[in-house]
Parts: C-alpha cells; sequence; structure tokens
C-alpha cells in the first residue's frame, strides 16, 4: 500500500516523536500550559487541534495552486478561522461544559503558531493525502504533551481524574494534600521542561552544542 | 585522627580507578575532603592559595545561623507552652524546640544531600558543599508545623529544579532555599500562611500534650496587622498569641510567632556580625538592603491609607523574614550581584520591593521572599550594566588621553 510509505509515514509520525511541535519546536506552548489543569479539557483540546490542522492542512494543500503568494497567509486565516468557528459551535452544542472550561482557547486556536506553521511548512508544498498525515500527526504531537501534562496535574493538582477521586480519602486523613502549585501555569512549563529533559536524554541527536 | 586518616588511606584503593567501588570515588571524596584538607595543589600556573575554599565559606555561615536558630527553638518551646498554658522552665522550653525541629533539619539534610550526592556520583564530580547551608536554611524559613513530607518534596524540588539543572553548587540562578519555601508557599498555602501554622500545638514526641487555652490566636503580628480593618490605623498593638500585648522588646528578642530563624532580631544581628567580620557575607548587600526598606516604608508611610501603610519603619524591620533574608538570604553569593557597586542597587531594590509586596498585596503578609527571588533574577543584569559602564567609562578616558597626545 503506498498510502502509507517513506514520506507520508514520516509526515505522520515524525510529530509524535523526533519532531514534537511542542517538545522540539517548542510551539503551541501557550495553549498546553493553559488548558491542561484537568485532564478532560486537555483532551477535547487536542482532538479540536488535530481536527482543525487536518482539515486546515487538506483545503489549504487543495487550494495551494490557486493561492496568489501575497495574500496566503490571509486565505490561511480565513479557513482556519471557518473551522474554528465549527469545531466551536459543535463543542456548544455537545460538550458544553467543556467549551466553558476551554473559554478562549478554543477560539485561539486560530493564533495557534502550529497550525499556521503546518500550513505555511507543509500544507503549501504537499498534496492533501499528505498534509491530511501531516496534520494529524502534529494534532496527535501537541496532543499527546497535553494529555500528559493534564494528567499529571489532575492527579497531583486535585487527586482526580476526569472529575473522579483517584488519591483514596486515607491518604488526606494521613495529612496528604493536594499540591495547588499543580494548578498554576508554572507548574505546566515545569512539567513540559521535565518531558523535554527526557525526551532529550533519549535522543543525543536532539542535544544542542553546550 | 591518626586512626581515622590511616583508615581513609586503607580503603582508598578500593575507590580509585581500578578499585572494586569506583563508582562511589565522588562519595569517598566527599567524606574525605569533608575530614581532612586536601592535599592536592594546582599543578599548572601561578595561583593564590588561602585557607578560604567554600566549605570554610559554608561553615561560617552554619555557624552565623546557630544564633538564631538557638533562640528560635526556645521561641517555639516558649510559644507551644504558652498556647497549652502550661508553665514550664526555660531548659524545657528549649529542648522541646530542638525536638520538633530536630526532624526538619535531619529530612532537610537527607533529601538534599542525598540529590547531590546521587548527582555528583551519576556526572563524576566532586560532591559540591552548597547544600550544608541551603539544608540548615530550609526548616528555619518554614512554620515550625510543616510536615515532613512536604519539607521532603520541596527540599527535592528545589535541589533538583533551582540548581541540577543549571549545573550544581555556584551555576544557580535562584536561592534554592526560597525556592523551596517559594514552591510550599505556592504548593500547599493553608501550610504556609495563616494563623494556624506558626505555633505548634501538638506535642512532640509525646512531650508537652495538652489543650490549647482559650483566645489563643496563632496569628503573626504580620498577619494581625494586615487583616486590621482600617478604623483602627493609626495604633500600632500587636498582640501575643494569648492575647497579651508584644512590646518592640519581645520583637527584638523574637518571642513572636513565626518561622524559627526569622522571630529574633537579635540573633540575626549577631550572625550579621559574625558573617561581615569573616568578610564571607556582603555589608553592603545587608545594609542597602534596609536602606531599601527604610526608603520604602517611609515613602508608604507618607501617603498612608491603612494599617499597614503606616506601619513604622522599624516594625518592618524587627517583624517578619525582613531582617533574615536581608543577611541571610539576600548575601547569597551565588544569586547575588557580584559587583560592589551591584551590590548596592541589588539590596535597595530588594528592600524596596519587600516593603511593596509587604504593603500592597494582602494577599502575601511577608514580601522578603518574593523580593529576593525576583531580584535574583535581576542580578547578573545588574552586573552586566556596572561592568558595562565601567569598560565604558574607561574607553572615554583611554580615548580623552590618546587625543591629548
Amino acid at each position: 500500500m503506498a498510502l502509507l510509505s517513506g514520506k507520508t509515514k514520516e509526515a505522520l509520525l515524525g510529530p509524535l516523536n523526533k519532531n514534537n511541535p511542542v517538545i522540539v519546536q517548542v510551539l503551541g506552548i501557550c495553549s498546553a500550559l493553559a488548558v491542561t489543569s484537568k485532564l478532560e479539557p486537555a483532551i477535547v483540546m487536542a482532538i479540536a487541534v488535530t481536527v482543525v490542522t487536518a482539515l486546515g492542512n487538506v483545503v489549504i494543500s487543495l487550494l495551494r495552486k490557486t493561492i496568489p503568494n501575497r495574500i496566503r497567509i490571509i486565505v490561511q486565516l480565513v479557513v482556519v478561522a471557518a473551522l474554528v468557528t465549527i469545531v466551536s459551535e459543535v463543542l456548544k452544542a455537545y460538550a458544553y461544559d467543556v467549551n466553558k472550561q476551554l473559554s478562549v482557547y478554543v477560539g485561539l486556536i486560530v493564533t495557534n503558531c502550529i497550525l499556521m506553521g503546518r500550513l505555511e511548512a507543509f500544507a503549501l508544498g504537499n498534496g492533501p493525502w499528505a498534509s491530511f498525515l501531516d496534520g494529524i500527526g502534529n494534532g496527535i504531537g501537541y496532543g499527546w504533551i497535553l494529555v500528559a501534562v493534564g494528567f499529571v496535574r489532575e492527579i497531583f493538582g486535585s487527586g482526580t481524574l476526569f472529575g473522579h477521586k483517584i488519591i483514596p480519602q486515607s491518604f488526606y486523613d494521613m495529612g496528604y494534600e493536594n499540591n495547588g502549585f499543580m494548578m498554576l501555569a508554572p507548574m505546566a512549563l515545569i512539567l513540559v521542561a521535565i518531558i523535554i529533559w527526557i525526551h532529550r536524554t533519549k535522543n543525543k541527536e536532539l542535544q544542542e552544542e553546550a | 585522627m591518626k586512626a581515622l586518616r590511616k583508615y581513609l588511606d586503607k580503603i582508598k584503593p578500593n575507590f580509585e580507578e581500578g578499585g572494586k567501588l569506583h563508582w562511589l570515588y565522588s562519595t569517598y571524596d566527599a567524606f574525605e575532603t569533608f575530614l581532612f584538607v586536601p592535599n592536592t595543589t594546582s599543578k599548572s600556573g601561578v595561583h593564590i592559595h588561602d585557607a578560604r575554599d567554600s566549605k570554610r565559606t559554608m561553615i561560617i555561615v552554619i555557624i552565623a545561623l546557630i544564633p538564631a536558630l538557638l533562640l528560635g527553638m526556645y521561641n517555639v518551646g516558649l510559644q507551644h507552652y504558652m498556647s497549652i498554658g502550661v508553665e514550664a522552665g526555660w531548659l524545657t522550653k528549649f529542648f522541646y524546640g530542638l525536638l520538633a525541629l530536630l526532624p526538619q533539619i535531619i529530612v532537610s539534610y537527607v533529601v538534599g544531600l542525598g540529590i547531590e550526592f546521587a548527582v555528583a556520583q551519576v556526572k563524576k564530580e566532586e560532591v559540591a558543599e552548597g547544600f550544608l547551608v541551603s539544608g540548615m536554611l530550609i526548616p528555619m524559613i518554614l512554620p515550625i508545623d510543616t510536615p515532613l513530607w512536604m519539607i521532603a518534596v520541596a527540599t527535592a524540588f528545589a535541589v533538583v529544579f533551582a540548581k541540577e539543572v543549571f549545573g550544581g553548587t555556584g551555576y544557580n540562578i535562584f536561592n534554592v532555599a526560597l525556592i523551596a519555601r517559594a514552591f510550599l508557599f505556592f504548593s500547599y498555602p493553608s501550610k504556609m500562611s495563616g494563623a494556624e501554622v506558626w505555633v505548634r500545638t501538638r506535642a512532640s514526641f509525646g512531650m508537652g500534650g495538652g489543650n490549647v487555652v482559650d483566645g489563643f490566636s496563632g496569628a503573626t503580628p504580620l498577619g494581625q496587622i494586615a487583616t486590621t480593618d482600617a478604623a483602627s490605623f493609626g495604633e500600632f498593638t500587636f498582640h501575643g498569641i494569648t492575647g497579651q500585648s508584644l512590646s518592640i522588646a519581645d520583637m527584638f528578642w523574637g518571642f513572636i510567632p513565626g518561622s524559627v530563624g526569622e522571630v529574633s532580631t537579635i540573633a540575626i544581628l549577631i550572625g550579621a556580625v559574625i558573617l561581615i567580620a569573616t568578610g564571607v557575607g556582603s555589608w553592603r548587600t545587608m545594609l542597602s538592603v534596609f536602606i531599601g526598606g527604610g526608603v520604602g516604608a517611609l515613602l508608604v508611610n507618607a501617603f498612608a491609607q491603612n494599617a499597614l501603610m503606616g506601619m513604622p519603619v522599624y516594625y518592618h524591620f524587627l517583624l517578619g523574614g525582613f531582617a533574615f533574608g536581608a543577611v541571610f538570604m539576600a548575601t547569597d553569593p551565588v544569586t547575588s550581584a557580584r559587583t560592589l557597586k551591584g551590590q548596592w542597587i541589588y539590596g535597595f531594590l530588594i528592600g524596596i520591593m519587600a516593603i511593596t509586596i509587604r504593603v500592597f498585596n494582602p494577599g502575601y503578609p511577608e514580601g522578603m521572599m518574593l523580593a529576593i527571588l525576583l531580584m535574583n533574577a535581576f542580578a547578573p543584569l545588574i552586573d552586566f550594566y556596572v561592568v558595562d559602564a565601567n569598560i565604558k567609562r574607561r574607553m572615554k578616558r583611554a580615548s580623552a588621553v590618546k587625543t591629548e597626545q
């Protein structure tokens, strides 16, 4: 099957690991800090970004030969804004509570650097199928960081997962307390830093010269 | 002593290249140089040696901390027996404080040094001395009732993320002990501030049990004034934990609720004298923190709108962690400014910031920790501009001389 070979495979799988948008390219940090205090919004955000990136990539890739070079950013913005509006409306209709938790950050997907980066760097120069895979890959690459950070933050910050109590009451009786620092943005940054630390340790070729 | 030297020499081959315990060399080296002055000499170039290596410097700081530590321990006992309404001799009070604090010191050292040794072992480096002081400071700047596991978590966090990731002792941007405190402050605010945490009312190892007397309130003087309503502004009557009024002498000696190290101003002053006399701490930094605090306090006094803004300068110096921070935290040679002019600017801004945070942010009755951490971040910048200004001035002079010729 030629659908997943060579370049397309790299487009899909690269962003999960060695070309990760968050921990290697260091893009999309702001939303990674803002929506990860609980696991549920983190997952919804990851799905939303994946959908928008994938569809946006496809649309731009289809239009790539007709978009005049000088106004391409405007065209990309229009496409992304339209997609984000659709996603936002869907969330409002079917997941109202999560949408409220995500507040402005759904709308701010428009300005997410990962999206514009993929449209500029990939979709404008590749076919729709490869662009679709690239969008999915980058969305998931962004998503798994969000989920990992959200997982740790919710467990240690609130003692819950998806709102269900995970840390048993006996721990609290013994003097354990939820870590309030986990609910603040700096701790999310430190968690991302830890993921980068582990990732660079495993992939020595990514380490910068000291 | 000789026997010890002989024993160390005997086991040394095990740790050297090819020995079966070579992987533990850093640990061996740490203990050997801790016990004996190392006999290695520099092999190239001309070097001037003096007796002030960092181990000796750290020991001096520890010695300077001891008065504050002892008076702090006594105060822990004093406040405890006052809170349960039991008469006790001063030795009993001191012993109670010792029992309350000792586990915290042990936890802080075991966790911190454990990480330091492990990291040194992995990186095949010598174990650095930096944690000797940090490990003592951490329990001294926390409320006495802080649970041990929180101290362990905070110490581990501070040593790894404030120190080791930057390259270990001497490379850290922020004061390690203050990072530990800041971590706890933001993680577990209910255990780090408020009226419940500054007096230990429980028994320590079965010693000094009892019920809290009626009318007990563990609020620190700074906490009291932060919650005073505007109507009583202008009158400064701080009260102790059983409602008795506190005199200036109580604050000076340190018989007030607060963390162990910070309460006794006299003990901190003794520490300051030791640090300045031995040249370990910078008197410029200490003095300029107080000048900055004084200027800041007088400024807000002039526009006083509430009790906190109207609080006289001497209360600012006597209460809370101001003096302790100025003497032991701001002068940290790694995180403070190094240039002499820079130390004046650095200290002055710490003083101003500490007063600003205290007065204008009712959420944080104490501003010293955040002020020092903030200025830690700016210390390299201050140094850069001081050095830069010096270079520019001399360049100007040099070019002026040139044109004259």
